[in-house]
């Protein structure tokens, strides 16, 4: 399906998919770090992660701005976090209701969704200052650079770490017989930061105009 | 258009964002709480069997598998902690117990004897669950709460017919720091437990979680590895698995219980 189908204007569809690669917020904008390195130890505890911050972000940044015109200045900004908070307890809530174990595993990181740098960014930096419908595209996009690296970094750990992409066993583990001796710094949070590291020099690398100039 | 800036207007706007979210999230959670129970209890029930050895750790049970390995082999029965004797059957549905609810209900609680593992009441009856193989009890797992760190914890605790021998434990319901308190749901702490004895020679309650590495089995029956980072947490384990195998809780039970009296 080629993005015209979508019936989006290009501007739009900057706005979708610009976040997604050459704005990554992760990547680029280095926001979100912190839960980036809690649930990455796993890809479907990433992509439940990858989803909830994308729907967040995405509902978020609509119902900021469609209150953007009304909303009083000085109480702008609580007025956006009891919306992230409240689109936050929903998602939990279904979870708990969906995927209950999965939900216990996710635990306090979930509702840390309220905190994450870029949903907060997001409806700040742009929805207050743009249309709803542009507001929920610039939500997704960013929801899915997010979930892009959260994915990718939870590829690398899962499989170096426990030999598993999914759960599924890709490297058979020593321990069970195989030949794959698992690097348990994976499951520890600092791979975590070392893998981000090495995506934001790779995409840096790629794109030289994202470097700064020193 | 009233003017943005006014506190008529700020107060006004400030309310109606209130209960325009408040309303969103109570929809939301009134309407998925009854999901959100049977999810809960369907977990409880997963965890009795990960105590007893009927599932293995991660393994993904549909709620027709947990309900088909209950029926097949496992006995739910209720225990009058005032005698240690069986609630005769029929009279209530033990399965559909919930012992939470019970030790929060005044008329079917009473307040807990003084004790070091912060438990404030204790239900009058209490859980036990059978696991039968070819007709013969080859487990008897029990509940045990206390509180911990941060809240309380709940597990089950599956011991051998002898009352005493420790055959497998889990806590699925604690909220212990993540990664140092938090490792007593680690299959791999929780399996260490396997072998080790409840009681000593005078059938005191004497499981205890140590500073260190405790022995094998087999010659360090009542002692178990400390989790490094967590002796709060290592406390509160000691302190509820004594409260629940003494005559405060089980220990009446297990005492008929290795005297054959129950049946």
């Amino acid at each position: 399906m080629s993005a015209t189908t979508l019936g989006l204007s290009k501007q739009d569809r900057a706005v979708l998919f610009d976040p997604v690669i050459l704005n990554n917020p992760i990547g680029v904008q280095v926001l979100g770090i912190c839960s980036a390195l809690a649930v990455t130890t796993r890809l479907d505890k990433a992509l439940v992660m990858g989803i909830g911050v994308t729907l967040v972000t995405a509902l978020a940044n609509f119902a900021v701005s469609l209150v953007r015109s009304y909303t009083p200045g000085s109480i702008r900004i609580i007025v956006q976090l009891s919306i992230i908070a409240s689109l936050v307890i929903v998602f939990d809530q279904i979870l708990k209701a969906t995927l209950y174990e999965l939900s216990l595993e996710l635990s306090v990181f979930v509702g840390l969704i309220i905190t994450n740098c870029i949903v907060m960014g997001r409806a700040e930096g742009f929805a207050m200052q743009n249309p709803p419908l542009r507001s929920l595209l610039d939500g997704i996009g960013n929801g899915l650079g997010y979930s892009l690296v959260l994915l990718l970094v939870a590829l690398s750990r899962e499989l170096l770490g426990a030999g598993k992409v999914f759960g599924f066993v890709v490297l058979p583990l020593t321990k069970d017989g195989g030949w794959y001796v698992p690097n348990g710094l994976m499951l520890l949070a600092p791979s975590a930061l070392f893998i981000i590291g090495l995506l934001i020099w790779a995409l840096r690398a790629w794109k030289p105009q994202l470097q700064e100039k020193d | 258009m009233p003017r943005l800036d006014s506190t008529r207007y700020t107060v006004i706007f400030a309310t109606v964002v209130c209960v325009v979210c408040a309303l969103l999230v109570s929809v939301a959670a009134v309407s998925l709480q009854p999901r959100q129970a049977a999810n809960a209890r369907l977990y409880m029930e997963k965890n009795v069997l990960l105590a007893a050895g009927l599932a293995q750790p991660g393994a993904d049970l549909s709620e027709q598998e947990v309900k088909a390995i209950f029926e097949k082999r496992i006995r739910a029965r209720l225990v009058d902690f005032e005698t240690g004797e069986l609630v005769p059957e029929g009279k209530v549905d033990a399965r559909g117990y919930d012992q939470r609810k019970a030790r929060n209900d005044p008329g079917a609680s009473r307040v807990a004897p003084p004790n070091n593992a912060g438990i404030g009441r204790i239900p009058n009856q209490g859980i036990v669950y059978f696991i039968m193989k070819d007709d013969t009890v080859d487990q008897i797992v029990i509940a045990v709460e206390g509180l911990g760190m941060w809240g309380t914890i709940y597990g089950f605790l599956s011991l051998a017919p002898d009352g005493n021998t420790v055959r497998g434990l889990t806590y699925y319901d604690q909220k212990e720091t993540p990664g140092l308190g938090g490792e007593i749901g680690n299959p791999n702490w929780l399996a260490l437990w396997r072998g080790r004895k409840g009681f000593d020679d005078q059938w005191n309650a004497r499981i205890t979680v140590i500073k260190g590495e405790a022995g094998a089995p087999e010659v360090d029956p009542l002692r178990v590895d400390g989790l490094s980072g967590a002796t709060v947490t290592s406390n509160a384990v000691t302190r509820l698995m004594q409260f629940w195998l003494s005559d405060n809780g089980y220990g009446k039970f297990l005492k008929r219980l290795r005297e054959g009296a129950i049946t």
